[in-house]
């Protein structure tokens, strides 16, 4: 087991032996709906079992990529021609290890969300969730760009559906909405992978690391693939689609949109933006530094606006992955490391505090702020782990959020002091609307009738919460783990972009 | 044994906080009292050891971030300004654990408010024995976390709930500035520990780099930035506005976190960053002149307000700007000294008020007070002794180190100097003048409670009279007990390394104790001439405050509504913001960014496919025109492209 080849692959596709079980079910509607939480359950939980494996045996002193599968998948290349076929190449290093442990990770306590939320089609929603844990596994794993694309827009697929099926009121026109952004980026970024191709000769992301573009090149491939991961973090101007999707979704879509979805839109500027166009990248620096700053304080301050609590921690989401793409376009080591672990944090903290609006919509089936107040009195264990969900997302010291921001902060300071100043504001605003959230639904008598009536945290949703806040403060305190698992590949990729940058340089130089 | 000191009170903490319902209030309360006891004993032991003994110490813990060159470190650095503050803040807290015992018996969660008081001390804790400024930045936080949820602790009222987030807020205003400037270290220094940070000081003085768009001096700005941060955390002017609103969290509260401990943080910051702020002559007017202003300023809103708890909260505010000038002239030993002594008879204050609060059943405006005194006189006694230790009047402990304060700043010698001493000496007549109006009104006159109030009106137990009377030996003998090795000739001899001042350039701490005697005598007869004023108008003639409020109205309006900062900044800030958040919101994503992008793009299909509909009429002729056109086009180009 320990020295098995094919892990990734079996983490990757194991939901899929989920999935198979799952279609065996036969019965009675009620039998059938709860073998199939418990065969869902124990899918996402061994998964996530053999994630660690990973984790565990991952070496954290190369940049290489570990764990690597590669087999001849679409045609060897034409006869004659220089061009290679496309591969079934999977792998991680530094950069995209920790995101499968977070999809893993999520995965089951998703689930467990989901237990009593969804009565109806309880077989169909469980296989579109356990195929979207496979999708988007492969989505971190894939190393070559046709795989990653496929994941990538596959991924889509049963996110539509959870959102279109089983999503609230207005579910049609979310769905579509946000159908019609990503459609945008992918077909940008389709064409942009025919063009890798045709200049380059191979899908292997490795060998397009090396594949050195002409400039004039990288600056459109870059903007393709920017439409795409734009859309996907999102940054301002196009995250209008994600308050929409996060309302009408489901409690547990809400919380994958928000802890691993987005995280692909910052995962790709890793993986392909700046290895692959340095230049590019350099040279849009300003523009990714302005929307983000823009994104920062603009959103926070609409979060302040909102009146439904789904939507509040939406924008608020917004804010946050502006942080994550400053990071990641300051080229430091701080910027880069600090991006990385703010997305697994924003990934456990946003989902957390979806999680936490799930509870109370259980409950009473309304997300209007107004209509709670003065939970304290009758949850007092959910008033707490709410507590500490709020405390992370503004980044209090000792809790997730504080780590990948500060790191941030301090990468994004020694690239320009005034991205690092404008986005600190955001701080501020931060602690304003989550605080008055908090005091809203928390705090203040409790008088509302139907209130009065809602319970405390039952076992499951302890279950739920006691991973997510200990992980939460775990990354707070201790996060030199998830600092020496990024450490070697970031500073490998600053490296290369560094040496990509002065041959671009002495290029120039010489006539 | 430092350990133990730091960490005790988190592990009572989460023993109350987490199953305070298993081991019951009683338990709760034995728990968190028994280990900050514990706490408070050791720190004593920890202040002989490095105040007197010289073994500074440095414990590291584990790895916190690391990244590339930016690594930090759980460390705990104990050193004689760390033993100082240790004792401070664990003493007051154990005695106002203790108190709490008594004075919140009858609330309905105990084990929440002592998990919450264990909780605050930890993160205080954090702060002061932290080895570097990020750690700090997390002990700073962690306080102002810990008064959130004490300011809000009574969370059915609206008040206490608005005057928690306003102080979490305004505090992140000032931790804004704080962040920063740990930022700006990082990338002059390539480190953010204490000891590397401080070396190389020396070397970075005068140099300059960019600061967002300006080339600024190195040092001064850095120094600027915490200053900033300084400036939430202690409530100074302009970012004061939370420390009175803080009042909403029960009376323990105020005194621990809102007088003796945390609101001296920003103090004990700019001492222990000493060796910076000697590089940065600018920065250090500029807290002289903030300190010197903040102290007047409170000074003059605690003569009119009302609310017993708020006029002490304002006497704070004014003292923390006496801690803050003394630092400002460089006299940091002092500043600290005033910070250790205030501690004492702040908390007694508090804990006092807290008292005449108990027993007037929870009323704490003071015009519905008055006569109290043949009820409650252990609590009057020591609210006197509390004032007179205020007051700076003599072999109090408030009269060697406000004493200290001013003669600092007068042997500066500098203009900002003199600033400071004259609105100090001001001030201090102020401060005489509200300290007794609050005694007299409180306790002296008829009664102006009604006689169901006054029935009831009893003595606290014992379980709170304790804890005063040592801070009430604290008031008396903190000054006396140690001027001598603190802020006397040979002050540096127990200071040691953790105090840096530049003798060549700053000389008010070796000529403090050589100024005219006229300077010494000044605050001692500033404090009784506002003592005899204060009695001419409250006790000889009770007329006299209300025909001068009448006469004055408008300045008494002024200082009756704090200078109408409250007003200015919603004004200014909140009411923008939220309408700007608004606009974004409706017209900006709604209108613009939805209308023009998805929204927008689906009606411009749906019209395109309507007129498209309209297109196919069905009349056979229609097509067949339209077919005409095609070809005759299709015709045309061909020969166009052809004749090329």
């Amino acid at each position: 087991m320990l020295s098995w080849p094919y892990l990734l692959s079996t983490v990757t596709f194991l939901p899929l032996v989920g999935v198979l079980f799952i279609l065996l079910i036969r019965g009675e509607p009620e039998v059938v709906a709860r073998n199939t939480r418990n065969v869902a359950l124990f899918t996402t939980i061994i998964t996530f079992l053999l994630s660690l494996v990973i984790w565990l045996q991952f070496d954290t002193t190369t940049a290489e990529f570990q764990f690597v599968e590669k087999f001849g998948w679409i045609g060897d290349g034409l006869p004659g021609s220089a061009r290679e076929g496309f591969n079934y190449h999977m792998g991680v290093d530094g950069i995209s290890m920790l995101f499968v442990i977070l999809t893993t990770f999520l995965m089951p306590l998703c689930i467990l969300a989901s237990w009593e939320a969804i009565e109806h089609r309880v077989k169909e929603y469980m296989i579109a969730f356990l195929m979207l844990e496979t999708l988007m596994i492969g989505v971190f794993c894939a190393l070559d760009l046709v795989l990653f694309y496929l994941f990538f827009e596959a991924g889509l697929i049963p996110m539509f559906l959870i959102i279109g099926v089983w999503g609230g009121p207005r579910r049609i026109y979310a769905t579509f909405k946000f159908f019609l952004y990503t459609l945008l980026g992918s077909v940008l970024m389709l064409l942009a992978i025919l063009a890798m191709y045709f200049q380059a000769g191979t899908t292997d992301i490795p060998s397009l690391m090396q594949a050195n573009f002409p400039s004039g090149m990288q600056k459109w491939l870059w903007l393709a693939f920017f439409a795409s991961f734009a859309v996907k973090v999102p940054m301002w101007p196009v995250h209008t689609w994600l308050p929409d999707a996060h309302v009408e979704a489901p409690t547990a879509g809400s919380v994958i949109l928000a802890g691993v979805l987005l995280k692909m839109g910052g995962y790709g500027f890793l993986r392909f933006s700046l290895p692959m166009f340095p230049e590019a990248s350099v040279f849009f620096t300003p523009l990714i530094w302005t929307l983000s700053v823009v994104a920062i304080i603009y959103t926070s301050l609409v979060a302040l606006m909102q009146e439904d609590m789904k939507k509040l921690i939406a924008y608020s989401s917004v804010a946050h992955m502006g942080f994550i793409t400053i990071g990641t376009f300051t080229f430091t080591q701080q910027g880069i490391d600090g991006a990385i672990l703010q997305m697994i944090s924003h990934g456990i903290v946003s989902g957390a505090l979806f999680l936490c609006v799930g509870v109370v919509y259980d409950r009473l089936h309304t997300r209007e702020i107004s209509r709670y107040g003065g939970l304290v009195n009758n949850m007092p264990r959910y008033a707490l782990v709410f507590m500490v969900f709020t405390m992370a997302t503004i980044g209090l010291p000792g809790t997730s959020g504080f780590v990948g921001e500060m790191t941030i902060l301090v990468g994004a300071y020694q690239a320009n002091s005034w991205v690092a100043a404008l986005a600190t504001t955001g701080v501020i605003l931060g602690a304003a609307y989550s605080l008055w959230l908090y005091r809203r639904v928390i705090f203040g008598e409790l008088v509302r009738e139907d209130c009065k009536k809602m319970s405390d945290l039952n076992w499951r949703e302890v279950a739920i919460f006691a991973p997510l806040v200990a992980a939460a403060l775990w990354i707070g305190i201790y996060p030199k783990p998830l600092f020496d698992v990024t450490a070697v590949s970031v500073a490998n990729l600053l490296q290369q972009h560094e040496w990509a940058i002065e041959a671009a340089r002495t290029a120039l130089a010489k006539p | 044994m430092y350990q133990l000191i730091v960490f005790l009170p988190l592990a009572a903490a989460i023993l109350a906080g987490l199953f305070g319902r298993r081991i019951g209030d009683r338990g709760a309360q034995i728990v968190t009292c028994g280990a900050v006891g514990v706490a408070a004993l050791l720190s004593w032991v920890a202040l002989y050891r490095v105040g007197f003994q010289g073994q500074v110490a440095v414990v590291p813990l584990f790895t916190w971030i690391d990244s590339g060159e930016f690594e930090v470190m759980w460390q705990l650095r104990i050193d004689q300004l760390t033993a100082v503050m240790l004792v401070v803040v664990n003493t007051v807290s154990a005695l106002v654990h203790i108190y709490s015992v008594g004075y919140m018996s009858h609330d309905t969660s105990i084990p929440r408010f002592m998990a919450y008081l264990s909780l605050f001390t930890f993160a205080m804790l954090m702060l002061v024995t932290a080895d570097n400024f990020v750690q700090m930045y997390f002990g700073w936080e962690g306080v102002g976390l810990a008064s959130y949820l004490l300011i809000g602790f009574w969370y059915k009222r609206p008040s206490a709930n608005a005057a928690a987030i306003k102080a979490f807020v305004v505090n992140r205003v000032g931790d804004f500035g704080f962040a920063l400037g740990i930022m700006a270290i990082f990338l002059v220094y390539g480190s953010v520990d204490f000891q590397t940070v401080f070396n190389a000081t020396p070397q970075m003085a005068g140099q300059t780099f960019t600061f967002l768009s300006w080339e600024v001096d190195i040092v001064t700005t850095i120094t600027l930035l915490l200053f900033i941060g300084a400036c939430g955390k202690s409530a100074q002017l302009g970012l004061h506005t939370w420390l009175p609103d803080a009042m909403e969290g029960p009376t323990p509260v105020s005194a621990l976190i809102h007088a003796a401990t945390m609101v001296t943080a920003g103090v004990f910051m700019v001492a222990r960053c000493s060796p910076m702020f000697e590089y940065a002559p600018f920065t250090l007017a500029v807290v002289a002149a903030v300190g010197a202003s903040t102290a007047f300023f409170a000074a003059t809103i605690g003569l009119v307000q009302n609310d017993i708890k708020r006029v002490i909260a304002y006497s704070t505010c004014s003292q923390l700007g006496y801690m803050f000038f003394a630092a400002g002239v460089s006299a940091y030993p002092i500043a600290i000294f005033h910070l250790f002594t205030h501690a004492f008879f702040k908390a007694l204050l508090f804990l006092g008020a807290g008292s005449v609060i108990h027993a007037v059943g929870g009323e704490q405006d003071m015009r519905k007070m008055g006569g109290l005194w043949p009820h409650i006189k252990v609590t009057a006694v020591l609210m006197w002794i509390g004032s007179l230790a205020l007051a700076g009047v003599p072999f109090f402990a408030g009269y060697y180190s406000k004493d200290a304060v001013l003669e600092a700043a007068f042997a500066a010698g500098s203009g900002v100097g003199d600033y400071a001493f004259v609105l100090g000496l001001g001030a201090a007549l102020l401060t005489a003048f509200y300290s007794w109006r609050l005694l007299f009104m409180t306790f002296n006159g008829t009664p102006r409670a009604d006689h169901h109030v006054m029935e009831h009106v009893h003595e606290s137990p014992q379980v709170m009279l304790i804890p005063l009377y040592m801070l009430a030996a604290g008031a008396v003998f903190a000054g006396i007990a140690f001027v001598g090795p603190m802020v006397g000739e040979n002050w540096s001899d127990f200071w040691g390394q953790s105090i840096l001042i530049r003798e060549d350039l700053h000389k008010a701490m070796a000529e403090a104790h050589h100024v005219p005697l006229w300077v010494k005598l000044a605050p001692v007869v500033a404090g009784i001439l506002g003592i005899l004023l204060a009695w001419q108008m409250y006790i000889r003639r009770p007329d006299l405050p209300g025909a001068l409020a009448r006469m004055h109205d408008g300045l008494y309006k002024f200082l009756l509504n704090k200078w109408y900062f409250d007003e200015l900044y919603d004004y200014v800030l909140v009411r923008p913001a939220m309408w700007i958040g608004r606009l974004f919101w409706k017209g900006g994503d709604q209108k613009i960014i939805d209308g023009f992008g998805p929204d927008g793009i689906s009606a411009g299909v749906i019209g395109l496919a309507r007129r498209a509909v309209r297109l196919q009429t069905g009349y056979l002729y229609h097509y067949a025109f339209a077919m005409l056109i095609g070809i005759f086009v299709l015709v045309t180009l061909y020969f166009y492209t052809m004749g090329h």
